[in-house]
């Protein structure tokens, strides 16, 4: 990446410099969907299934039609015609996931699915209208507890599958079952996670406008992906790309849940255009918990054998998961298998996955969705150590792997480079203090306390996606006259703070102030395309692009501004907005100089130079940039069986930091949403299938007095690519879960309790306290 | 519906409209009076996103009705600001602790801190999570906002401006 006349240390990359983003949001200037007011708009409201699963025996719209400021009522026979492609995302159009349609048509599939859709004047009165819509069901047996549905031949949740598996796999090791059979030691044990909710604090939302004499379609979506949004408008409408403008602008947060279009969104799209006017679609939080896609819910079954030096010699793991009704994502097995081994020499493993179909919410993304390989090997090191009866920091150190083993090919056939998981196990045990807690944990139970100590280690797999779209990303880097900068990227920013970041690494990169860049995300006529935000790739490819392309640019004004100075480039340096020779600061041009040659006396160019100051280059990752982590938790158990957090360590290797203030705010949330997943969330469905937990008095997710303030140290082992950055958005979530379950496990096993393998929310504390006793 | 008239001081300035008196004063505020900062999470009272103050008591503006406030004084996140494109104590504490990441619930914990460190300008960290233990923010993991109540108590104190 390195060019002529860099400008040498960077003043921006590595600063906890403020947010571009923020005076807007903190003042109250944002511009969330809802805010978006067009002319002439009309509001959607949609009428959903009270029951899991039935058929439709009468739809009666009749009244709805006629009541007051109803303009229309949709039903999925008024859309069968418009719709002439797809509904699937991109990415999952290939996979074996179920048919998606716009509204329920002859029959329900899950308790939320949309059956019709109202438009009126305004929000209340096409929810007043909705009201009017009669639906009579005949109610079928739902498919609701997911270690039932592959077994269940009669009720099927999509009847034109013929079975309630979505897909399966796995991977027979030769070796294992003699190793199982002469191994020393050998544990199984079930590990599970529960239903949850990503809950962006914004759900989705969508305005579409269909301009007829334009013929085109403008879109304004509270999402992660306007190009994805773009792709699938264009499949479902039969509608060229060129006819489609996507705008994003401030999302209230998303985790995943708005990486693919929602049906409604779809529906949306569909009554806009065929009825040629503005729609605007906001989603309440009762639809929001229902039908906003729920993820997480997992079952694995994992045996690992041992030696007598507490060697790992072998594993299998038997996987399940809830694919619900209609998921947005496919089986998450494979992406398990890959990570299982983490930072361990694990080098034999056998595995099966399979995703089965229920009548319940659909599965889709969810900060790192793949999480329970973590979780589950992770719970596995801490119980066989107890079993063993060796710590669990011991068990860990023998089996880990060292920065000399690299590059590390792991039993899931992904090769590590660039990671070091034993300087961040140190450092965060160093911070802790970890002797010395084991003394305060000993004097506690003493006094009859019980404290407990979690860790988990993972590497993490950033930035995936090679060779497919969002395992690239373009940059169009732009100079204008006066010299100040415009970054368009593919990106969709929706919390992650990248227009400050990225203009961080642009700043430095061309050698301008930080203050007179702009990034510009999330509008499919200005930014290149690209895969958006999600799956911790936007620093990485992302930031990799606005390297190529900003250094693109900065060669041609020094050429440039070589030509005017009469200098060698190699002679001039570029810092703060303006080209110089070296050692003589007076004799230089600024970049507005450099622009107005570029623009305008575009005769007086060097020869053989193009006009203009801009550059879009495209960089497509080569491989996974990898991170680690190592968290530790302390919690103590109250007599009433309330897990309190005592400590909660981070320490995080995301490479190269462009904003460390960024990076713990990463941390710090994915972190509390892994909190939330053992000590809080959980989303229930009674037997038939209605879901019991709608608001967030009973999906309770953390708050202000559930967590400890958090430590956070830092490693910083450079990845490979361009600025070495690595992702960092997933990560918190993903090692959270582990090491709060770690600890509350240990802390029982003071008083002979085998421990926890599931969550502990509230409703669970009667259970932890039969575990103590 | 009938419609009822309703005359609210909002940021100091008169909001008059004739509405149905089953519009929320959220909705009032942000499709009657164009304030758009105050922003709808839940509409069950849960999450605190649309918090406003009204008569200097910090409310959820989803669980009143908009001609419960008739005749009364409503401050909403924008009109925390100074003006001109200055950001009030607590709204500058927050871009400063990084109290924010998406940004949807940002202006509902900003009015209740503002409110919070009005009542008690030196609050403890655990006056601080029991005072915002109503307002939900799913990006941040709260550490941010502890640090804005820190970075804008201390200000507060400093300076002797009322936030």
């Amino acid at each position: 990446m390195n060019s002529i006349a860099t400008s040498g240390v960077p003043r921006f990359v590595g600063q906890s410099v403020h947010r571009k983003e923020d005076p807007r949001l903190v003042s109250g200037n944002g511009t969330y969907l809802d805010d978006v007011k067009l002319p002439n708009m009309l509001h959607v409201s949609f009428v959903r299934s009270d029951v899991a699963r039935a058929r439709i025996t009468r739809l009666d719209v009749s009244a709805a039609r006629t009541a007051k400021g109803v303009h229309a009522v949709f039903t999925a026979a008024d859309f069968a015609p418009a719709v002439k492609g797809t509904l699937a995302a991109t990415m999952f159009m290939e996979m074996p996931i179920a048919t998606l349609r716009p509204l329920a048509d002859g029959d329900v599939r899950f308790a939320g699915e949309a059956i019709a859709m109202v438009v009126a004047d305004s929000r209340y009165l096409a929810e007043d209208a909705c009201e009017l819509i009669e639906v009579d069901y005949e109610v079928l047996t739902p498919v609701v507890h997911f270690e039932h549905a592959a077994a269940d031949k009669v009720n099927l949740v999509h009847p034109e599958r013929g079975t309630n598996v979505m897909s399966s796999g796995g991977v027979q090791h030769p070796e294992l079952e003699a190793i199982f059979a002469a191994a020393p030691h050998v544990f199984t044990e079930t590990i599970r996670q529960d239903r949850q909710s990503q809950v962006p604090m914004e759900p989705h939302g969508i305005i579409v406008r269909w301009k007829e004499y334009d013929r085109e379609l403008h879109v304004w979506s509270s999402c992660q992906r306007v190009h994805e949004v773009r792709a699938t408008l264009c499949r479902v409408l039969g509608l060229g790309e060129h006819s489609i403008h996507v705008t994003q602008r401030d999302v209230g947060g998303g985790f995943g849940q708005k990486g693919a279009m929602r049906t409604e969104e779809i529906a949306t799209a569909l009554g806009a255009y065929l009825m040629g006017r503005t729609l605007k679609w906001v989603e309440d939080r009762r639809e929001n918990l229902v039908s906003g896609g729920h993820a997480r819910l997992d079952r694995i079954t994992v045996t690992m054998a041992f030696d007598d030096d507490a060697n790992i010699l072998g594993v299998r793991f038997d996987h399940l998961e809830d694919a619900g009704a209609y998921p947005a994502s496919g089986n998450i097995g494979g992406m398990i298998a890959m990570m299982f081994s983490g930072p361990y020499r694990m080098q034999r493993i056998g595995w099966s996955s399979a995703a089965v179909f229920t009548n319940t919410c659909g599965r889709n993304a969810y900060r790192g969705p793949w999480n329970l390989e973590t979780v589950a090997r992770e719970q596995m090191m801490d119980l066989a150590a107890r079993r063993l009866g060796i710590d669990p920091i011991e068990l860990r150190r023998r089996n880990m792997i060292h920065v000399e083993d690299l590059p590390f090919k792991n039993a899931g056939g992904a090769t590590y480079v660039g990671v070091d998981p034993e300087s961040c196990f140190d450092q965060a045990l160093a911070m802790l203090d970890y002797d010395d807690f084991r003394r305060q944990q000993a004097e506690a139970l003493a006094s009859g306390r019980l404290l407990g100590v979690g860790v988990s280690l993972f590497i993490e797999p950033t930035a995936l996606g090679v060779g497919t779209l969002i395992g690239t990303e373009a940059a169009h880097v732009k100079i204008s006259l006066n010299g100040h900068v415009t970054v368009a990227l593919g990106t969709g920013g929706h919390g992650q703070s990248i227009a400050t970041t990225m203009a961080q690494i642009a700043a430095d990169e061309l050698g301008v102030d930080f203050a007179d860049v702009t990034v510009i995300e999330g509008d499919t006529d200005i930014s290149p395309i690209g895969g958006g935000t999600g799956g911790s790739r936007s620093g990485v490819i992302g930031g990799a692009a606005v390297h190529q392309s900003a250094s693109k640019v900065r060669d041609k004004v020094v050429a440039i501004a070589a030509h005017m100075l009469e200098a060698a480039p190699n002679d001039l340096e570029v810092a703060q907005s303006r080209i110089s020779v070296r050692g003589t600061p007076s004799r230089g041009v600024s970049f507005a100089e450099v622009a107005k040659l570029a623009y305008v006396s575009t005769a007086k160019l060097p020869p053989q130079t193009e006009g203009g100051l801009e550059a879009i280059t495209r960089y497509s990752t080569p491989s996974i940039t990898w991170a680690n982590a190592c968290h530790i938790c302390t919690v103590e158990i109250t007599p009433t069986s309330e897990v309190k957090l005592l400590r909660y360590i981070v320490s995080e290797d995301c490479g190269v930091m462009i904003n460390p203030m960024v990076v713990e705010g990463q941390i710090s949330g994915g972190v509390v949403q892994g909190i939330g997943a053992v000590i809080h969330e959980g989303f229930v469905y009674d037997d038939a299938g209605n879901p019991l937990t709608t608001t967030f008095l009973d999906y309770l997710i953390p708050t202000t007095t559930d967590i400890p303030v958090l430590e956070i140290g830092h490693m910083e082992t450079p990845a490979s690519g361009p600025g070495g950055y690595k992702g960092v958005g997933e990560g918190g979530a993903i090692g959270a879960v582990p090491a709060v379950r770690n600890a509350i496990s240990d802390a029982l096993a003071q008083v002979g309790s085998p421990g926890i393998t599931g969550p502990v929310r509230p409703c669970d504390v009667h259970d932890l306290r039969a575990l103590q006793v | 519906m009938a419609e009822m008239s309703v005359s609210v001081t909002v940021n100091g300035s008169s909001h008059a409209a004739s509405i149905e008196p089953r519009k929320t004063l959220g909705d009032f505020l942000r499709d009657d009076c164009g304030l758009t900062g105050t922003h709808l999470g839940c509409e069950h009272g849960a999450c605190g996103s649309c918090t406003v103050l009204l008569d200097d008591k910090a409310v959820r503006s989803c669980l009143l009705f908009a001609v419960q406030a008739n005749g009364r004084d409503v401050t909403t996140v924008e009109g925390l600001t100074r003006g001109k494109g200055e950001l009030g104590i607590v709204q500058q504490a927050f871009m400063e602790g990084h109290g924010l990441q998406c940004g949807f619930c940002t202006p509902g914990f900003i009015v209740s801190v503002t409110a919070l460190l009005r009542d008690n300008p030196n609050p403890t960290h655990d006056e601080v999570a029991v005072g915002l233990s109503g307002n939900l923010c799913r990006c941040t993991g709260y550490q941010g906002i502890f640090k804005a109540v820190e970075i804008a108590s201390r200000r507060i104190r400093e300076t002797g401006d009322r936030p």
